[in-house]
């Protein structure tokens, strides 16, 4: 079972209504940047227990999920 | 699917399983191996089990059994309470998965749906690719599983949902609907509740091919209309269409009802409470511009015996004070006060739209009910500017059985099958 770590976001809100995640704030006080953002689609994560928009990005090289839900930012931690 | 020359539809019925625990146990995976019911409110005495989780179906934990009764069959059930916004909000997120398949979607409470996917074959393949395909994307998009039942009618297709759950499709053809469909009891059957199910029984039908293959002209003498209707219904004759998704629910009655959180000992409290619920059910009369011509009241006392009572409003209205004083004389002539009441509700039927024109009571002034109408309106509108509580009958000031909470609306219940 993961945790559910909601963050602080920084995002790009696209002209088109799309909002793009470029780095966020993890919980040990590092800013990571996400270098590209290779999916979106709404999906519930099983593992932390939330639904909402989910990005999959790539973050220095691994993948990650970043979900969307109700206006807040969440990712799966150990 | 074809029978025949004639094409047959192709309807799916598709039920959230265990839809509230469900949802309650994708927000908190710690729960999820364990027992789960999602329960009203003890002390507001809504205390019953409203949904379960496989875990708990184990237990024979039933919908609608008390929490004290589930606690008996598994004392470490874990008992959550209810978050409806929540469930709205998956009733729709599934709802707007449905209707990327076909624009025939038609709800049956928060937790089922009816589509219509006769013409989405060309585009999507056959209902059991698209059940297939439902069951996939709910369950990665949603975190929800369904059940599917696929047939070419929607009693057959509701039955479907039910035979393989959770996260199961059970497809019924004209070839084998006599294998599956007939086998099973007859309250199984859509509208077949305890009483009916009781006379069948006395007269030798026990499951619904029993029905399909009785005498219509006798289960009419049985049962009245509805003995054809389930005759129809049991041989899958029904041909009921799916509503299209933007078609408005067609509103036949208005009604709210109340389980206070302790007992109405005397006609004083039920005057406040049918004077609340009125209020309530006059606004919503306001809000979709009908006037009601019949008042009923429903009442349930403290050993659950229910009975509902109507009379007919003396002119089509929408004014609260008339219809709470209706059903408070309804109350009057038909409650002897045998035993304290638990619950009250009071609903407005026979509706028609406000701006239809009606004869007018000879001795009664037009006037007066003129002002009144507005006077009502001016009143929604303090309320939706300042809030419930800015204008408040004085009777309800100090109430403590209502807390001048006008009881809050959300439709969970299916509504009629039969529109």
């Amino acid at each position: 079972m993961a945790r559910k770590v909601f963050v602080e976001v920084n995002a790009d809100f696209l002209p088109d209504g799309r909002i793009i995640p470029r780095s966020f704030l993890w919980e040990n006080g590092m800013r990571y940047e996400i270098d590209r953002v290779l999916d979106i689609r709404p999906a519930a994560s099983l593992k932390a227990g939330g639904q909402g928009l989910r990005y999959t990005c790539r973050i220095s090289s691994k993948q990650a999920y970043m979900y969307l839900e109700n206006g807040k930012w969440f990712m799966e931690g150990k | 699917m074809f029978e025949g020359d004639i094409l047959d539809r192709v309807i799916l019925h598709s039920d959230l399983n265990g839809f509230y625990a469900s949802v309650e146990c994708l927000y908190n995976p710690d729960i999820r191996d364990k027992p789960v019911a999602v329960c009203g409110s003890v002390e507001q005495r809504h205390g019953i089990v409203l949904a379960k989780n496989e875990h708990a179906k184990k237990f024979n934990i039933k919908t609608g059994e008390a929490i004290w009764q589930a606690k008996q069959k598994c004392p470490e059930l874990i008992v959550i309470n209810p978050n409806f916004e929540r469930y709205v909000y998956f009733s729709r997120a599934a709802r707007g998965i449905y209707e990327r398949y076909t624009d025939r979607v038609e709800s049956f409470g928060l937790d089922e749906c009816w589509l219509d996917v006769t013409g989405s074959a060309k585009l999507y393949g056959s209902g059991e690719k698209i059940a297939k395909e439902l069951r996939r994307v709910i369950k990665s998009e949603l975190g929800l599983t369904v059940s599917v039942g696929v047939s070419w009618n929607k009693i057959y297709a509701k039955l479907g949902s039910d035979i393989k759950k959770p996260d199961a499709h059970t497809v019924i053809t004209r070839d084998n609907y006599k294998e599956i469909v007939w086998p099973l009891s007859a309250s199984d059957l859509l509208y077949v509740g305890p009483a009916t199910t009781r006379r069948l029984k006395r007269c030798g039908i026990f499951t619904i091919g029993d029905i399909a293959l009785s005498d219509v002209g006798y289960l009419k003498r049985l049962l009245g209309k509805w003995g054809e209707t389930l005759w129809l219904f049991a041989n899958g004759y029904d041909n009921t269409p799916v509503a299209t998704s933007d078609s408005p629910a067609v509103i036949k009655s208005i009604g709210n009802s109340m389980t206070i959180y302790r007992d109405i000992e005397n006609e004083e409290e039920a005057k406040n409470v049918i004077t609340a619920l009125s209020e309530s059910v006059a606004k919503r009369l306001r809000q979709n511009g009908f006037y009601g011509k019949t008042v009923q009241i429903s009442l349930r006392d403290n050993k659950l015996q229910f009975s509902e009572h109507q009379g007919k409003l003396t002119a089509p209205t929408f004014i609260s004070e008339e219809i709470a004083k209706t059903a408070f004389n309804i109350f009057k002539s038909n409650y002897n006060w045998q035993r304290p009441l638990r619950s009250m509700g009071v609903r407005v039927c026979d509706l028609v739209s406000n701006d239809t024109l009606f004869q007018l009571d000879m001795f009664g002034s037009g006037q007066r009910r003129d002002k009144l109408e507005r006077l009502e309106f001016t009143v929604d509108k303090l309320r939706s500017r300042f809030g419930d509580r800015s204008v408040l009958r004085a009777s309800l000031l100090y109430d403590d059985l209502t807390g001048a909470d006008i009881p809050l609306i959300h439709t969970i219940h299916p509504i009629s099958y039969m529109r």
